[in-house]
């Protein structure tokens, strides 16, 4: 887990965080891929485009109310 | 309570709010509203801002409590849900520039992206090349976005700052209500600050705890399922993903069929309501409305939700937007019956200019 690729999506508007985790899984093809977000929104998105595209999702609360979100295959 | 939520947040969300919404926006013209408008986000603001004397073209001037209904209702669901999260500083300024061009556009064509559907639904085929504007003008933002296109990261808010747009909805319910005259006229008498038409589509309207009852209902309902007239097209282009595109697709066919048991279907190009039919100008009116929507990162609707969620980034959109319908009119470029006014057509040139500019410039700052 020490080096994980990270994508930062905290803060960002409608498309972005399902679009850079679809960029970012795109370029990996597998292994393990850790999303942040702080909307439910942008969680619900982004967990379901790496569902529908076989990534096994783990979704973490964070002390902050943001998330952050595991995404291994 | 939570099973509702997570049946609106899954896939079933969006169809449900589009089938709820595509029969109570007809049965709205049934009890009053224009016709084909039981629900229009710019129309609806464009109105409001007649009222505020933003405008003063005397036939669309009304407070539309639908839209006072959509932000409050997406903040009662964003409080029972605790998604309530006062956020801002994601390019407002923009934001609110994109409010207006989105609203010039939209009323080149004279209807958002809730109306085109509605429009469409009711068999004004003039909406056929509205809808082929919106997504061209998607498209096109599509295209910004993979060129790496963004308005920044909005950041936490202290959470007075999110029951400001509220706030501002709860005082136009108060103008509604009160409707006060204290102005002068040339001739000594009573009038404004608050106008309402007495002719023309401001003067038709539903019962006000009517029409705010069912802005309260769709707006908790959008809330929860994300619902997003845009973003419907925007994620199947752009992600695959065809959740949002089944909730407009259910609004059509149920404002269809709602349309057609309430007598209100009437099929054809001519004498449809609140309606222009010049193709080239009300399909370039939408590739404007539906780039700014896209940059914004929502349809109106979705603009009025997230407000209510206290995102005051969206507020900015929606401020706009009100501002930009006064505007419209002021500087002639709203379309009317008789078709495009004189400096619409160069508007929606010089706004895609503006809005192509914004694309290719608006990149995340790095710190």
């Amino acid at each position: 887990m020490g080096n994980i690729k990270t994508v930062d999506a905290r803060g960002l508007s409608c498309p972005q965080p399902p679009m850079l985790t679809q960029e970012a899984l795109h370029k990996m093809g597998n292994g393990t891929l850790e999303v942040l977000v702080d909307s439910d929104t942008a969680l619900e998105n982004v967990s379901r485009l790496a569902k529908n595209s076989g990534w096994k999702v783990t979704v973490e609360d964070q002390p902050d109310s943001s998330y952050r979100i595991i995404l291994e295959k | 309570m939570s099973s509702i939520s997570r049946f609106l947040t899954s896939r079933w969300g969006p169809i449900i709010t589009g089938l709820v919404v595509g029969v109570l926006a007809p049965v709205l013209v049934k009890l009053g509203n224009p016709g084909n408008m039981g629900i229009c986000v710019v129309c609806f603001n464009r109105d409001i801002a007649g009222a505020l004397a933003l405008h003063r073209a005397s036939v669309v001037q009304y407070i539309r409590p639908e839209i006072i209904g959509f932000v409050l209702g997406a903040l009662i669901a964003a409080l029972s849900f605790r998604e309530f999260k006062p956020r801002s500083g994601s390019s407002p300024l923009v934001r609110f520039l994109l409010g207006m061009f989105s609203v010039f556009g939209a009323l080149v064509f004279l209807g958002c992206p809730w109306r085109a559907y509605l429009r469409l639904s009711g068999g004004d085929w003039n909406a056929i090349f509205g809808i082929l504007g919106l997504i061209a003008g998607i498209g096109i933002g599509i295209g910004f976005l993979k060129m790496g296109f963004s308005l920044g990261r909005n950041r936490p808010a202290p959470k007075a700052l999110g029951w400001v747009m509220p706030a501002i909805m709860v005082t136009l319910l108060v103008l509604l209500l009160l409707a006060p005259q204290f102005g002068r006229d040339a001739d000594g008498n009573l009038t404004g600050p608050i106008f309402f038409s007495t002719t023309g589509p401001g003067s038709q309207h539903a019962f006000w705890a009517m029409s705010i009852a069912v802005g309260l209902f769709i707006g908790f309902m959008a809330q929860r399922s994300r619902f997003c007239t845009v973003g419907a097209i925007r994620d199947s282009i752009l992600l695959r993903d065809n959740r949002l595109l089944y909730g407009v697709l259910a609004l059509i066919v149920a404002a269809f069929a709602t349309n057609l048991a309430l007598g209100q279907f009437h099929a054809g190009f001519q004498n449809q309501p609140v309606a222009q039919t010049n193709e080239w100008w009300n399909l370039g009116g939408m590739v404007l409305a539906g780039l700014a929507f896209t940059l914004a990162g929502g349809c109106p609707g979705r603009q009025l939700f997230l407000s209510g969620e206290g995102d005051t980034d969206a507020g900015m959109f929606a401020i706009g937007m009100i501002v930009g319908a006064g505007f419209a009119h002021n500087f002639s470029i709203a379309s009317s019956p008789a078709g495009p006014a004189a400096f619409g057509p160069i508007t929606v040139v010089v706004g895609l200019v503006i809005c192509i500019v914004i694309g290719l410039t608006m990149r995340e700052a790095k710190i």
